[in-house]
């Protein structure tokens, strides 16, 4: 095992977002050594894409905010799906992730009373989202970056080297995660990864492990998402015995750039809508205004002028509609493309130009600006976006204990962030992901470091052996066998198809279980996923030992989509067109039992009595039966 | 709306390599990554090439294209003439890993001699207070992403291997600036700009400016005005003269 680099640390974190560097963070301040295994350079992880902000009711622009409004909006936007736990727990603790990172060195634009400025956001009821222009996810994820070097700088000058006690392993991809023990006795070992400068495989003992890899979104055509997200974790959380639960549910925001075909996909934030931009079709209507889902018509203005109010006097109108949660936006605009009322591209019109002066369009929307100026000719100073759904973020998630993070019956193992499931239920609300990344990513990484202690103390810490590392990398070389020959590029581009064509934004049965069938015929294709060449940086390499992971998640998405037989949230179907209240009382769980998917129902935890008076009975009454109502006296 | 285009692209190893000629299709509206990407598919899966968000927002895809250091995702195919030969080469200033693939560590190495941001004491989390003329001259460089386009084209670095111990190169030097410049930063890092990072080396001819996706200004906005501040101290001459005293009294 000479050619195979052996490294021993206390926590190994899989991943170097958002999420990732809070856990490593936390878990190097309680005293433990960290690995950071990141597939690219350390600072691009696709943190750096979020744009808007990050949620959280510090009510430095609108005093009536707090903690219960920030979990009520949550719920709602997650159709009462979420976890509740999780979204208590997020709300109560965002505010104090987003003032930490301040003292950190992150520069937040600000009120004018030098606070930290807030801005409006879908489904967010007063304004809270944290912000940098629109360029939030960059600020954050330098931040953190920056803390880890101090971190780092700190142990140069008490232990004599940077990385003594924090190390980021960057561009080194992890293909395995190790277990040892049987039973109850059964605990995370260690990871196997590869430099992928190199091809030089790292073996790392270690006896926790947080999966903070981010999500999926590269199953789908067209995406937002970056190369990485191939669903690494949840795939390797689902091998060493863990669940995924709301796979069905995944996020198409409503805006992407619809072209040139080149860049269709890429994000257009929802900052411009919170800033005031409208949506419009081609006979120049708001359409918004026709698709108020009853569950909203509460929270929503009816006429423009109310909406265009609400701006300026938000205590005494109520929002405009551009504004709904994202699935709500992402359904109404593929409905008028439908209706023939789309833009010369396919997608609709979002207008900034005529709401707001050009300077401050370009000082609130720098890189918007920036975007479209350069990729698309286009000036949104003078003339309108033409936008349209694009897969952004998948809900669904490891299964984890709310409070600690750690994987439902795998000890040892803990997954935060966009890899984490159940925080947002059926939909996420737009700056509740980099608060998520803050809150549960802080929490995985304490409470990783604490199970260390206690498994060092009980002597469950046990290095590697040499056989199962020999077992691992045998397996991670096998792309290079002679009797390999399927280019893995063109495997990877008909999944995508797949999925964007059979499991996209609106759903049906058959389609679903041809898509399906079709995923099983990949199967044995992607077995055959030829690496061309060496093992010096070779994507080819790379894919081919992402795409088993790959394909495992994307069945998983198809699987529960086909299982869940109602809409809701990022889950809408032709042939099941109606949100259900009996369904409202389930998760669709994934794990694999003997080597097959196999998805479970299981029941979701009933929400406290004193969380659920936060709500009108009137409105849990859309959500719930009325034997849920009456168990917690609100019928 | 397609046509055929000419690439030649760097291929190897470690420095050693060559360049290989690719014909590859273009689509309308596409940009120079998107045919890197079709040759990697289509014709050579092993071609090394590094890439993110193909949104212009992480600064990973940093090449040379025709000799111009350039983001591949922010440079449009409808720039260049359907007839010309396009030629995409790695960062100069930096190793060559394989093929369009460069080891950049130097700069996270020299990152790293930078101390990091230092709060006021006393001032709790939630307790900062700025305002936003006065973060906006540091969110200027937060901008930055990090594709080190300056620092490769910087002659200091570029045309000067042995400029790399003692100079950290714009991007490095201009996080000095960033520090100094933020309202509630507490640590001095002027000396440590001048003596350990080379602050001197840079002699103003504004190339880093010149190639900055980002827009940001650094030479005017970063680098000069750090060179002023670091002046201030070092030729100040009541400082100068309260030193002499100093080590004459110690002495």
């Amino acid at each position: 095992m000479s050619d195979i680099e052996r490294y021993s640390f206390d926590v190994v974190v899989i991943g170097a977002g958002g999420a990732g560097l809070r856990a490593a963070i936390a878990a190097r301040e309680a005293g433990k050594t960290v690995a950071v295994m990141s597939k690219s350079l350390f600072g691009k992880a696709h943190t750096v894409m979020a744009e808007g902000g990050i949620a959280a009711s510090m009510a430095n622009v609108n005093k009536n905010d707090g903690w219960s409004v920030h979990f009520r909006d949550t719920m709602r936007g997650g159709k009462f799906l979420n976890q509740y736990r999780m979204a208590e727990l997020h709300a109560k603790e965002a505010p104090e992730r987003v003032w930490e990172l301040e003292t950190y060195g992150a520069l937040f634009d600000r009120t004018p009373d030098g606070k930290i400025s807030q801005r409006n956001f879908g489904g967010h009821e007063y304004p809270r989202l944290a912000h940098v222009g629109d360029r939030t996810g960059l600020e954050m994820i330098r931040t953190l970056q920056q803390k880890i070097v101090q971190l780092q700088q700190k142990d140069k000058k008490e232990l004599g080297d940077y990385e003594a006690g924090i190390r980021v392993f960057a561009e080194c991809s992890v293909t395995e995660i190790f277990m040892h023990g049987e039973g109850d006795d059964r605990r995370a070992a260690g990871v196997l990864a590869y430099w992928r400068p190199s091809g030089a495989f790292v073996a790392i003992d270690a006896p926790a492990v947080v999966i903070a890899t981010g999500g999926i979104g590269k199953s789908f055509k067209v995406t937002s998402n970056s190369w990485e997200y191939t669903g690494d974790g949840h795939a390797m959380a689902m091998i060493v015995g863990g669940a995924l639960i709301n796979m069905e549910f995944v996020q198409f925001h409503p805006t992407g750039m619809v072209w040139p075909p080149s860049v269709k996909g890429l994000l257009v934030t929802e900052s411009v809508r919170g800033d005031g931009g409208v949506l419009t079709n081609s006979e120049g209507r708001r359409f918004m205004f026709d698709y108020i889902p009853d569950v909203f018509k509460a929270q929503y203005a009816k006429t423009e002028e109310e909406a265009d109010r609400w701006y300026t006097d938000p205590d005494n109108n109520k929002r405009p509609p551009e504004l709904l949660p994202r699935d709500e936006v992402a359904r109404a605009i593929n409905s008028e493309v439908k209706a023939g009322r789309g833009s010369p591209h396919g997608g609709v019109f979002l207008d900034v130009s005529k709401r707001l002066p050009a300077d401050v369009i370009k000082a609130k929307l720098p890189s918007m600006w920036h975007q479209f100026k350069e990729l698309a000719d286009v000036d949104i100073t003078l003339e309108p976006m033409e936008v349209g759904p694009t897969c952004h973020y998948v809900m669904g998630g490891v299964e984890v204990d709310a409070d600690t993070q750690e994987l439902i019956g795998v000890k040892g193992v803990y997954a935060a962030g966009e890899a984490g499931g159940g925080l947002h239920g059926s939909n996420r609300l737009g700056g509740n992901s980099l608060s998520d990344l803050l809150v549960f990513g802080r929490r995985a990484g304490i409470y990783a470091a604490e199970y260390v202690s206690d498994a060092k103390n009980a002597g469950k810490a046990t290095p590697l052996t040499d056989a199962e590392i020999a077992a691992a990398s045998a397996w991670a070389l096998e792309p290079f066998d002679a009797s390999r020959d399927e280019n893995p590029f063109t495997i990877q581009a008909e999944l995508q198809m797949i999925m964007n064509d059979l499991v996209g934004i609106i759903r049906d049965g058959d389609e679903m279980r041809d898509a399906l069938a079709k995923i099983d015929a990949l199967k044995p294709r992607i077995a055959r996923a030829k690496a061309s060449g060496g093992r010096e940086y070779n994507p080819g390499w790379h894919l081919a030992l992402d795409l088993p992971k790959q394909i495992l998640v994307s069945e998983c998405i198809a699987r529960a989509a086909l299982t869940r037989e109602e809409s809701r949230g990022g889950h809408t179907r032709n042939d099941f067109a109606k949100m259900d209240p009996e369904w409202r009382k389930v998760n669709l769980v994934c794990s694999l039992k003997d080597g097959k998917l196999d998805v479970q129902k299981k029941a979701l935890p009933s929400i406290p009595k004193e969380l659920i008076e936060l709500f009108d009975p009137v409105e849990l009454s859309k959500y719930m039966t009325t034997e849920e109502l009456n168990a917690v006296g609100m019928a | 709306m397609s046509y055929m285009a000419k690439f030649r692209l760097w291929r190897g190893p470690d420095g050693t390599g060559a360049l290989k000629d690719y014909d590859v299709e273009v689509l309308e509206g596409e940009v120079v990554l998107d045919v890197i990407h079709r040759i990697q598919a289509e014709q050579d899966t092993d071609l090394a090439v590094r890439w993110n968000c193909k949104a212009g927002k992480c600064g990973s895809c940093s090449v040379e294209v025709n000799g111009r250091p350039r983001l591949m995702c922010m440079t449009r195919m409808n720039t260049f003439d359907e007839t010309e030969t396009i030629t995409v080469t790695p960062l100069r200033a930096f190793p060559v890993i394989r093929d369009l693939v460069t080891d950049v560590s130097f700069n996270y190495e020299k990152a790293r001699e930078v101390p990091a941001f230092k709060g006021p004491e006393g001032l709790k989390p939630g307790e900062y207070r700025m305002q936003q003329v006065d973060v906006e001259r540091s969110q200027e460089f937060r901008k930055c992403i990090e594709c080190f386009l300056c620092t490769n084209t910087c002659h200091a670095v570029r045309d000067h291997e042995e400029n790399k111990k003692v100079f950290a190169g714009p991007r490095v030097l201009m996080r000095v600036t960033e520090l100094d410049m933020h309202p509630l930063d507490t640590e001095d890092r002027q000396k440590l700009a001048q003596d350990e990072l080379g602050l001197g080396y840079c002699n103003i001819t504004k190339c880093c400016t010149e190639v900055c996706p980002e827009h940001i200004k650094i030479t005017d906005n970063a680098l000069i005005p750090l060179k002023e501040r670091v002046a201030d101290v070092k030729y100040d001459p009541i400082r100068w003269l309260g030193s002499k005293i100093r080590v004459r009294g110690q002495e």
